[in-house]
């Protein structure tokens, strides 16, 4: 399941570069992308991602806690709005709408 | 009845099955104990000698993480996955399966006891 130790972790090359890049501007943009499979890399803490979903983009801000996780699990790709004629559909419609 | 890590008090049976009555300690974990403590894991747990449930206590002290702090660390890391807001942790908030499990059917020990809904397939009509 583990991706072997010898390859290292996954982190996208351009993404990295970058990230690299940005940090030596200083600049802080929101970094627009598709590479959900990338790992987040030390490096990201501080930089915001728009994760592509095969949608729309989720607005990802990287803390210290998400380093090693993949940035696709940042960016949910399905929305549930509840069941029909459930209880608690209607609250559960309006609940998790995290659209942005 | 001997008391190793805070509360647990095993009992009349062998020592390698009596530590995984610790919660944290397995089939396994008990064995690497017992063969790191030089005792043989055949022998009953009333037949220890007080040196040897001490060795034993701080034998898992140094080199397991049992019973509530064990409990803690689950509970923390699940907590981490919940704060930032990746797919595990929503499954976790959402009380449904983590690992990428079918949820069409089965699941019921994440979602709890069957809830009927009306109208779906499967579901035997009421005459």
């Amino acid at each position: 399941m583990g991706r072997s130790l010898k390859k290292g972790p996954y982190v996208d090359a351009k993404l990295l570069k970058r990230v690299e890049r940005m940090a030596q501007t200083g600049d802080k943009q929101p970094i627009r992308t598709w590479a959900r499979s990338s790992t987040i890399a030390p490096e990201f803490i501080g930089h915001t991602f728009e994760v592509h979903n095969g949608k729309i983009f989720h607005k990802v801000y990287v803390t210290e806690d998400m380093v090693g996780h993949k940035l696709g699990e940042f960016s949910p790709t399905r929305v549930f709005r509840g069941h029909s004629g459930g209880r608690s559909a209607a609250s559960a419609a309006s609940g998790p709408a995290g659209a942005k | 009845m001997p008391r190793i890590a805070g509360v647990d008090i095993p009992n009349e049976k062998w020592i390698s099955i009596s530590l995984t009555y610790i919660r944290g300690i397995g089939h396994a974990t008990a064995k690497r104990l017992c063969e790191e403590a030089g005792l043989d894991p055949t022998t009953k747990a009333k037949e220890l000698t007080d040196d040897q449930i001490s060795s034993l206590a701080g034998l898992i002290d140094r080199t397991c993480v049992v019973e509530g702090h064990l409990q803690r660390q689950v509970a923390q890391n699940i907590a981490r996955l919940r704060d930032i807001q990746c797919y595990r942790g929503l499954r976790h908030r959402r009380g449904l399966p983590v690992r990428g499990q079918r949820t069409r059917t089965n699941a019921r020990t994440r979602k709890g006891k069957k809830k009927t809904v009306a109208g779906k397939k499967g579901v035997k009509e009421n005459k």
